[in-house]
């Protein structure tokens, strides 16, 4: 903290009021809510609730359904990260090594990262639509018969395409800004000491990229776990039924179609400790973020 | 230095064409008929009824009321982006301030209360929120859009970090002039801020403008829908139909990408620094 | 171990700016080359071409018999330590000197006997473990030579290494560097803006300015004979003192004074002359006089700088503590400590005389003389 401070006794409270009432109201209150409700199963007919203790919990972790979701939610959670970043990352690499166009390419690369998880979901659906998608069409050249929508795998496919395409931009645009702080002369130096760039890169590179690295992961994880949710609901069209979702998606259903208050708390609760422990994970590790300068 | 390859172009070319090609194709497929469209498949090419299919998704009263125009919808998302972002930067500046540069009993405390909001995502707290809206009878109203977002520290951290870096001489020099924290504020630090202001607005306004989830719980009548509830909107009449409206739903995505695509374009350098230079 | 042979150099950027032009130097083996010169000379680029750093655009190096335009940086054969010293923040003092043996293949039992043998040399050896942000500037200056030691190449390349050090320190490294280069012998090129470590580290120097070559060769040379105006100026401080004057016949005549040159004077005409300030001592009795109108003194405790004005030119004249100081000083030089410039050109009029054998004049006691 600052060492001049002011020691105004009523002002601090007066600037902090707006943000601390708005988080009272819409983040604590709701979340103790929600912790609440997740020992309750709600009459369907709005009659009350009983008090089922950890029943809920077991409900929702020992459901085979919830399992599966949750074994897609993982895979899912691997898959959109690791392409995004490996994605992002080569395209940085590219875009700082070269000068001319250099501008262009950045624009080009940067401008994806507006569209909503929505909007992606919907032009990734057209790409992928039985009648008129160009990569249907390109999958069947290869006897692949294609049916997004209907079958599992396929729809997996196109949920980790469109997720990946839309969050290569904001690891490019952090990437690149990651290698643009590397010192030149460091850069040179290596230039001198080692032959091979891939060698440098591994060696040298990686190494000082590694805190963006680390940042990037778990904002990747907690996208693909919760951002994905507008790609997944335009994709699956409501109709939940055979296709990958993911938990947060659950969550939604059972809670706003299935009118389970109950369950639907629970495992928000339950994905509310994962965020915790992955937060926790992210402020150690970024606490102990080796600083090299 | 180091001798670009044309490798080294080829793979940002692809990297390029595989990111911008499927908005460019929206855009072109969005001109020709649905009819063309399930004949011949998305185009490249620019169609002849741009004029017809916008201003259709534009005027046309559409939905199951009859109620809700695409313009009314593209006023909505503007609402929802330029009041969540105005509404984010002044909160988070003041209790940024507020945390930065006074020295105050409970100033730990408010910060790990704010900080705390970072561990729960909306999408975690969804059912409970909409509870408490209905409670508040703040459904269907922009201040219900607007005002639960930004229960959220991220504004507030991208401040205090810039704040922070603001160097103390400037303090005590005003101090020195006589400025008490009020003047200090607004005649100092927030012109120093601007860039951050800038910054901090654009990524919040295609924030706004992109959210989903929300909107579809808080609003079901159809003249608060934005774009995006539009677009959900679409799919939902699609399933079923005997040939989808593929052109005006490509024309309500692009309605939907403009503006923050353009905006993130425009200014993008401002945008980037405030991304890069406030990594929590 | 090798020689280094820059020929017609030039490095061209966009839009036709030239950075160095067409630049000819012929380095030894075992040669400790200093290029010198202000900032934007193109000293750092014309170092940088001989790293590998930068293309050339014109001419060849070659380094030992090989053509070395298109040879990558790390197949030359050269080591470079940089001034920010460009050290690897996230390896440990050890891994920084054993970085460039590794990517090399050289058996791990030879990298630890040649880091401890540079570590030796250098001092290096309790920082073995430390990560380059726990070092202080002088010792991560000596992490950036070892670096460059322990590979044991044909070449060292110095840009400004010392630049980032305070003052002491400097003195202190500059010596070291010299220890270090006359025990490996290796042929070095050492670039910096400072004359000082110029004049004291080179066997050759070579003053740049705007991309050319205004002199090559020995420190004592370009001292006693420099080129040109600009390197007179450059070169020695303080600055020598540059002025117009005129030749006729055997006299030369600077503002009010008149000077005989008993037979040295090379041409005449409107010439420049140089003199340096430490040539300059106080007349003796019958000598042709500079009067020098005294502005103010700077003591420097080994001599004084007094400055101040002959005629209406500014001059300054190195003088011993013991020296009675009066509001115009009376100077005499000896004729052949002058030199002289073409005004136009600013290049050499006549040959240098034979500086080192010239006998300095005895010290005699001081003289007050009345003001004319």
């Amino acid at each position: 903290m600052k060492r001049v401070q002011f020691n105004s006794p009523y002002l601090p409270y007066l600037f902090l009021a707006p943000q601390l009432l708005v988080i009272f109201v819409f983040f604590y209150w709701p979340s103790m809510q929600a912790i609440q409700s997740s020992f309750y199963i709600e009459d369907p007919f709005g009659f009350g609730s009983t008090f089922v203790g950890f029943s809920n919990y077991s409900d929702s972790l020992f459901n085979p359904e919830y399992y599966l979701i949750a074994k897609f939610t993982g895979i899912f959670t691997a898959l959109v990260t690791f392409f995004s970043l490996a994605i992002g990352l080569l395209l940085a690499v590219k875009a700082d090594a070269v000068i001319r166009g250099s501008a262009t390419y950045k624009t080009l690369l940067i401008s994806v990262y507006a569209i909503a998880p929505p909007v992606a979901g919907l032009i990734g659906m057209m790409f992928f639509d039985q009648h008129i998608g160009p990569f249907v069409k390109l999958a069947a050249v290869f006897g692949w018969n294609m049916q997004v929508g209907i079958n599992y795998f396929d729809t997996a496919f196109a949920m980790v395409v469109v997720s990946v395409w839309k969050q290569i931009p904001y690891n490019f645009i952090f990437f690149l800004s990651g290698l643009q702080g590397v010192p030149v002369s460091v850069r040179e130096a290596a230039y001198i000491d080692c032959r091979s760039g891939i060698r440098r890169f591994w060696t040298v590179i990686m190494p000082l990229l590694a805190p963006t690295a680390f940042f990037l992961l778990i904002i990747n994880v907690t996208y693909a776990l919760f951002d994905t949710f507008g790609v997944i609901d335009v994709m699956v069209k409501d109709k939940a039924a055979n296709n990958p979702i993911t938990l947060v998606y659950k969550v939604y259903m059972d809670g706003f179609r299935g009118n389970d208050i109950g369950g639907s708390s629970a495992q928000s609760v339950i994905l509310m400790i994962v965020v915790f422990a992955i937060t926790i994970i992210q402020f150690r590790f970024i606490e102990r973020r080796v600083h090299y300068t | 230095m180091y001798r670009t390859k044309f490798a080294d172009h080829l793979v940002l070319i692809i990297g390029a064409l595989f990111l911008i090609v499927p908005v460019i194709v929206a855009f072109m497929t969005s001109m020709h008929t649905a009819a063309e469209i399930h004949r011949t498949g998305l185009t490249l090419m620019p169609g002849d009824h741009f004029a017809e299919t916008y201003t259709k998704v534009l005027t046309q009263q559409g939905g199951f009321t009859g109620q809700i125009t695409g313009a009314r919808m593209v006023l909505n998302s503007l609402i929802l982006g330029l009041g969540f972002a105005t509404g984010k930067i002044i909160l988070s500046m003041l209790a940024a301030y507020a945390i930065v540069y006074f020295r105050f009993r409970f100033a730990t405390l408010a910060f790990w209360i704010i900080f705390t909001t970072l561990l729960l995502p909306l999408e975690v707290r969804i059912m409970p929120s909409y509870e408490v809206m209905t409670k508040l009878h703040l459904t269907n109203t922009y201040t219900g859009l607007i005002v639960p977002l930004l229960a959220s520290a991220t504004g507030t951290f991208y401040f205090r970090q810039f704040f922070k870096s603001v160097p103390e001489e400037l303090l005590e020099a005003a101090r020195i002039d006589g400025a008490g924290p009020i003047k200090f504020f607004i005649d100092i630090l927030v012109p120093l801020s601007k860039t951050m202001i800038a910054a901090i607005f654009i990524i919040m306004f295609v924030y706004g403008w992109n959210q989903y989830l929300w909107p579809m719980l808080m609003t079901t009548d159809e003249s608060f829908f934005t774009l995006m509830r539009g677009i959900k909107q679409i799919l939902q009449v699609w399933v079923g139909s005997q040939i989808p409206d593929y052109n005006e739903a490509f024309a309500l995505a692009v309605l939907a990408i403009l503006p923050p695509v353009l905006i993130v374009v425009v200014f993008q350098s401002w945008f980037i620094k405030g991304l890069t230079e406030s990594d929590k | 171990m090798a020689t280094i042979d820059i020929s017609q150099v030039s490095k061209i950027y966009a839009d036709d700016v030239r950075a160095v032009h067409s630049v000819d130097i012929s380095i030894k083996d075992g040669e400790f080359i200093v290029l010198v010169g202000p900032s934007g000379c193109g000293k750092s680029t014309l170092l940088r071409m001989v790293a590998g750093l930068e293309t050339i655009s014109e001419g060849t190096v070659k380094i030992g018999d090989r053509v070395v335009n298109d040879v990558d940086p790390a197949e030359r054969d050269i080591a470079m330590v940089f001034q920010n010293y460009a050290l690897y923040p996230h390896m440990t003092v050890y891994q920084n000197l054993a970085y460039g043996l590794k990517n090399r293949g050289t058996p791990k039992a030879e990298i630890e006997e040649r880091v401890a043998e540079a570590a030796r040399m250098l001092e290096l050896q309790p920082y073995l473990d430390r990560k380059p942000r726990a070092l202080s500037g002088g010792q991560r200056q000596r992490v950036a030579m070892g670096r460059a030691t322990v590979r044991k190449p044909a070449v060292f390349l110095f840009d400004e290494p010392l630049s980032n050090l305070d003052a002491k320190l400097r003195v202190t490294m500059r010596g070291e560097i010299k220890r270090l280069q006359r025990r490996l012998n290796t042929t070095s090129i050492y670039v910096t803006h400072d004359q000082l470590e110029a004049m004291t580290l080179a066997d050759r120097l070579v003053v740049l300015n705007g991309g050319k070559i205004e002199q090559i060769g020995a420190p004592l040379e370009v001292y006693h004979a420099p080129a040109s105006t600009f390197v007179a100026s450059f070169i020695g401080s303080p600055a020598m003192n540059l002025v117009r004057g005129d030749l006729h016949g055997d006299k030369l005549a600077i503002g009010p004074a008149t000077l005989s040159l008993n037979g040295f004077a090379p041409a005449s005409g409107a010439v420049t002359v140089g003199l340096r300030a430490e040539d300059l001592r106080p007349a003796l009795p019958g000598e042709d006089v500079l009067p020098l109108k005294v502005d103010y003194v700077e003591e420097l405790g080994a001599q004084r700088l007094v400055h101040g004005q002959v005629g209406d030119q500014p001059m300054t004249a190195a003088l011993g503590p013991e020296i009675l100081l009066s509001e115009t000083m009376l100077l005499a030089i000896e004729p052949n400590r002058l030199h002289f410039f073409a005004t136009d050109t600013g290049k050499r009029i006549g040959e240098a005389s034979p500086r080192s054998f010239a006998k300095l004049p005895p010290l005699v006691a001081p003289v007050v003389m009345p003001t004319a």
